[in-house]
């Protein structure tokens, strides 16, 4: 049976920084990822942006070339899935039943999109957004494709509708709840957001939801919404969020839920088991300590180096704080922080100019910033964030007043 | 030293020196970033967590200071980063906004002090 000392799980982001995190740790054991999919580890982010626009190769994408893994001593076991775990043995299987012993795993399994589960949702035509492959799908399928619907108005779903306007598309964005964005900002930047991407051409269409996909020879002709509206469109884009890819770990018994549980070194409660990224529930101190996923590149990367630290023997508890950045259009988002939970909102700037950012705060302190073409704010209000600093709103309302003044 | 790039047409070099002061030739990417040079040159030392979207300041270079007009100027944007920095000097840069173009060719560049 092949043996590695440590062996990743995911050849995602979180995958790939943990090996580049232990091999820059000075570890010097047998490092190895295994990955469903048959790409070197790649980044994400660009799929949805640059790389759907088709102003991205491929290899650059890549979050190392071919020769680091190979210089590394990085064996990637890639196109094959896991499907259990015995973490007593210290052994997994994949799906053609092959075995792997380890002496620690790393989860770093992602997750999966989430479908949608009404009548048609299988037909030709119908694409999710989260590996290249997808993306090379949604491209290949353009030049016969006039009009899109897109089914979820997180930040996936409104960088797909800027990319493929400029495309040239007709895009009708659908989201169930009352306002985008809803479950990552307050609803200013969401109307803010609502109101660009109208002006861009896309129709959004809150509070309303896809009852059935409706298809011709098998393939999309359009979505059938639960008003009794029918929108004619070729193509379906659902991004509507994913489900962490957890199961072979809870079926072992890892504890967990929505993601598999992990401490403060990304210990899962099985042995010499970690877990990082997308898929890893950790306590968050900037979610008022409790448990949630955050699927971010900070996340990933940050949990990533933490668990190849507690590895190697040199401990040290995951404390950062979450950044995050969206590229729709000229406007440049930029997040500080975790605002869900905040009471109070304050616009800095005049987002009639494209130029103003959005301070959230609890009980007085400052708790994230939503910065949209608005580095310098996003910059120094990481400060503000990091060690929840309260601040006079009607000072901080005031753009003329640099966040920096009230680090004092 | 040996030039690991004189069979490559059009392909600059460029000197990187590292934090503990080694000095290496890295061949540079016409039409890619900088950051991606040193990246895939196997220079650990800047992390580049965003992938060159000028969303964090982790590709940090210092450039030699008689070289700084073979440069394109900061944009706003990646000014406001770098004033993040606790390390910043009139000759900071973030190497993802740097395209490398055959006048590069020699540039001489610094990985900027872990902050
Ligand atoms: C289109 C898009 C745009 C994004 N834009 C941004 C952005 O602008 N900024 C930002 O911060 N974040 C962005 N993100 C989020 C960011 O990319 C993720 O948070 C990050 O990729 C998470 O890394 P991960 O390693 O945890 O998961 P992933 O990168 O998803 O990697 C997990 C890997 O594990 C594999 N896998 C799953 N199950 C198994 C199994 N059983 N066996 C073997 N392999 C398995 C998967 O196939 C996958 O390759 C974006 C994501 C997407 C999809």
């Amino acid at each position: 049976m092949q043996a590695l000392d440590v062996l990743i799980v995911g050849s995602g982001h979180a995958g790939a920084q943990t090996a580049i995190a232990l091999r820059n740790e000075g570890f010097a054991g047998t490092v190895g990822i295994l990955g469903k999919e048959l790409d070197l580890p790649y980044e994400r982010p660009p799929l949805s942006k640059e790389y759907l626009l088709g102003n991205k190769e491929r290899d650059r994408l890549l979050i190392r070339p071919a020769s680091y893994w190979q210089q590394q001593r990085v064996e990637m076991i890639l196109g094959r899935r896991v499907d259990c775990v015995r973490p007593d043995e210290r052994y997994l299987c994949d799906s053609d039943g092959r075995k792997i012993r380890y002496q620690r795993l790393v989860w770093a399994a992602g997750g999966v999109p989430r479908t949608l589960s009404c009548p048609g949702a299988e037909l030709s035509g119908v694409h999710v957004v989260r590996s290249r492959a997808d993306v090379d799908g949604i491209r290949d399928a353009l030049a016969s494709t006039s009009k899109v619907v897109v089914a979820g108005g997180g930040y996936i779903g409104l960088e797909v509708a800027a990319s493929l306007v400029k495309l040239g598309k007709q895009v009708v964005v659908i989201e169930a709840t009352e306002r985008v964005l809803a479950r990552v900002a307050g609803p200013k930047l969401s109307s803010f957001f609502e109101a660009a991407h109208r002006s861009c051409g896309v129709e959004i269409r809150t509070r309303s939801q896809i009852v059935a996909v409706a298809g011709e020879n098998g393939r999309v002709s359009g979505v059938h919404l639960h008003n009794g509206d029918i929108i004619a469109a070729q193509m379906l884009i659902v991004g509507i969020g994913i489900v962490p890819a957890v199961a072979p770990l809870l079926d072992c018994g890892a504890e967990g839920g929505n993601g598999v549980a992990v401490d403060e070194h990304c210990r899962t409660s099985l042995p010499d088991i970690y877990a990082v990224g997308d898929c890893a529930l950790h306590v968050n101190r900037h979610a008022r300590n409790t448990a949630l996923r955050i699927e971010s590149v900070q996340n990933a990367v940050d949990q990533a180096n933490v668990a190849a630290k507690a590895i190697v023997g040199k401990p040290v508890a995951y404390d950062a704080t979450p950044w995050f950045w969206s590229n729709q259009y000229e406007l440049r988002l930029q997040t500080i922080g975790l605002s869900a939970g905040h009471d109070a909102e304050v616009v800095r700037g005049d987002p009639a100019t494209s130029t103003f950012s959005v301070v959230y705060l609890r009980q007085g302190k400052v708790i994230a910033l939503d910065c949209v073409n608005a580095p310098r704010d996003y910059v120094q209000g990481r400060k503000l964030v990091a060690e929840g600093i309260a601040c006079d709103q009607a000072l901080l309302g005031d753009a003329s007043v640099s966040l920096k003044s009230f680090c004092a | 030293m040996t030039l690991p790039t004189a069979a490559i047409p059009n392909s600059p070099t460029l000197f990187i020196t590292t934090r503990a002061g080694d000095i290496r030739s890295v061949r540079g990417m016409i039409g890619h970033s900088v950051m991606e040079s040193i990246r895939d040159a196997q220079i650990e030392e800047i992390q580049a967590i965003c992938g060159g979207a000028c969303a964090c300041c982790t590709c940090h270079v210092l450039v030699d200071a008689e070289q700084v007009e073979l440069l394109p100027p900061l944009s706003a944007e990646e000014d406001a980063l770098l004033d993040g920095s606790s390390v910043r000097t009139l000759m900071s840069r973030l190497s993802c906004q740097l395209e490398v173009t055959e006048k590069l060719d020699g540039l001489r560049l610094t990985i900027a002090p872990e902050e």
